[in-house]
């Protein structure tokens, strides 16, 4: 057994908040820089180019990218010989909390769903794997919720094919047309049950997008390109810079479909303690 | 590049076509979902606590946005545009009221693109995703309503050469329209 203090946990988490919201993911902006060479539309280009600016300029000043710093999403892989002492969610939302407060980022969570209230900073979602090992592994998604309006879930029969499958994938970004935020990175989540494959489909939008294609992350992205939606929905050939799918067994009878949309500011970092 | 002032004349409206990109000067107040919603409900029921509309709707742009706290030493924190389907509901009878512009991102309903030509207005699309870029544009804010709404409380800012595009004009020609 190691012990972890949770007052670790809190210096960890603050610390993420601070990089996933200054910093652009090194993958996403490798990508970004390849569609704003490959782009031809001017406009479009125009549009790639002040996105690559905002970032290099968030980053130098220390500014959120987006002003929807998100509704803070952690992913904590917990080695099975780690024991935390003192209160895992509590530590965890701690750090969010002050971080947000500490680098000026929006308190964009309320309390009640129905009654609203006054914005707060936390808390924030926890989706914790028990894993192998004597680590703890945290990654923050703070997600923005103007793609995040746009997910979908659709049960497909277990004879569903595959054209079926990429005709919802690709009608859920048409959908989004140029409300979320194109260039859009697309998590999938297919198989599992209906919670689990919605989590997939987040889980998805951790996976490095700059590496090369599955088969169906190539045709689905050739696809969802095909629609001339562009950045800002302006037109051009860059509606998506990714596509990334998380499968899982699943049950005989059905084919659960989840999509989560991500805007191009996917923001996350991680740390392991 | 064309330059518009606030508040928007009727001559300055009428110029404008969809597609086109210009710089914004002047006064712009913030309102995005909670805001919408109170001044929408303030409408038409007199004068009393409560009730006033926060800005003078008259030839006024509204833009949706929310912006993060403001950091030591700035004016305004992050601050790109909110979506604007969300205000679809509320948008005619601010139109009504006289809002002459308003400024977000992404498509509208068909029933904000007919009231915009029926009151001669124009929606605007700006930077989405690069809020941090768009603070430079900001010269001074002020929250000046709805302060119990956090992030969504109504903010007078003066801008400068803020960067748009025309998504609708004052015509109902809508970029986002297709087929």
């Amino acid at each position: 057994m190691r012990d972890l203090k949770a007052g670790k946990i809190t210096q960890a988490v603050e610390e993420l908040v601070r990089r996933a919201s200054f910093i652009l993911r090194k993958d996403v902006l490798f990508v970004m820089k390849k569609a704003y060479r490959a782009e031809k539309n001017i406009r479009s280009r125009n549009i790639l180019k002040a996105i690559l600016d905002n970032a290099e300029f968030a980053r130098k000043e220390n500014l959120a990218i987006c002003q929807d710093t998100g509704m803070p999403v952690i992913f904590a892989y917990l080695g099975q010989d780690v024991r935390i002492r003192g209160d895992f969610k509590k530590a965890v939302n701690r750090g969010i909390a002050s971080g947000y407060k500490k680098y000026s980022l929006r308190n964009s969570i309320v309390q009640d769903p129905l009654l609203r209230g006054k914005p707060v900073f936390s808390p924030c979602i926890i989706h914790t794997e028990i894993v192998p090992g004597n680590k703890l592994k945290l990654i923050l998604l703070p997600k923005g919720f103007g793609c995040e309006n746009k997910s979908r879930l659709k049960m497909f029969n277990p004879t569903a094919g595959i054209n079926q499958i990429k005709e919802f994938i690709a009608g859920a970004v048409k959908d989004a047309g140029p409300d979320a935020c194109p260039p859009y990175v697309v998590g999938v989540g297919i198989g599992g049950s209906a919670d689990y494959s919605a989590v997939l489909a987040k889980e998805a939008l951790l996976l490095d997008i700059s590496k090369r294609p599955s088969k169906l992350e190539g045709l689905l992205l050739k696809m969802i390109n095909k629609t001339g939606i562009g950045p800002m929905g302006l037109g051009g050939k860059t509606t998506a810079l990714a596509v990334k799918v998380l499968t899982s067994p699943t049950h005989i009878a059905g084919l659960p479909v989840s999509v989560n949309i991500s805007c191009h500011a996917l923001r996350s970092a991680e740390v392991v303690l | 590049m064309k330059i518009i002032n606030t508040p928007l004349c009727a001559a300055e409206i009428g110029s404008l076509k969809a597609g086109e990109e210009v710089f914004l000067n002047g006064i712009i107040y913030t309102a995005r979902d909670q805001a919408h919603k109170r001044i929408v409900n303030s409408l038409g029921k007199g004068r009393g606590k409560g009730r006033e509309i926060p800005f003078n709707l008259k030839g006024a742009v509204v833009y949706y946005c929310g912006p993060t706290q403001t950091p030591k030493g700035r004016i305004i924190g992050s601050c790109g545009p909110t979506t604007s389907s969300r205000m679809d509901a509320f948008t005619v009878p601010l139109l009504r009221k006289g809002l002459k512009g308003m400024i977000g991102k992404g498509s509208r309903s068909p029933e904000v693109r007919a009231a915009i030509k029926k009151y001669r207005a124009v929606y605007f699309v700006t930077y989405a995703g690069c809020g941090a870029l768009l603070s430079r544009h900001v010269k001074s804010a002020r929250k000046i309503a709805y302060h119990d709404l956090g992030p969504e409380a109504v903010m007078e800012l003066k801008v400068e050469n803020f960067p748009l595009v025309v998504a609708i004009d004052s015509l109902g020609n809508d970029i986002y329209e297709r087929g």
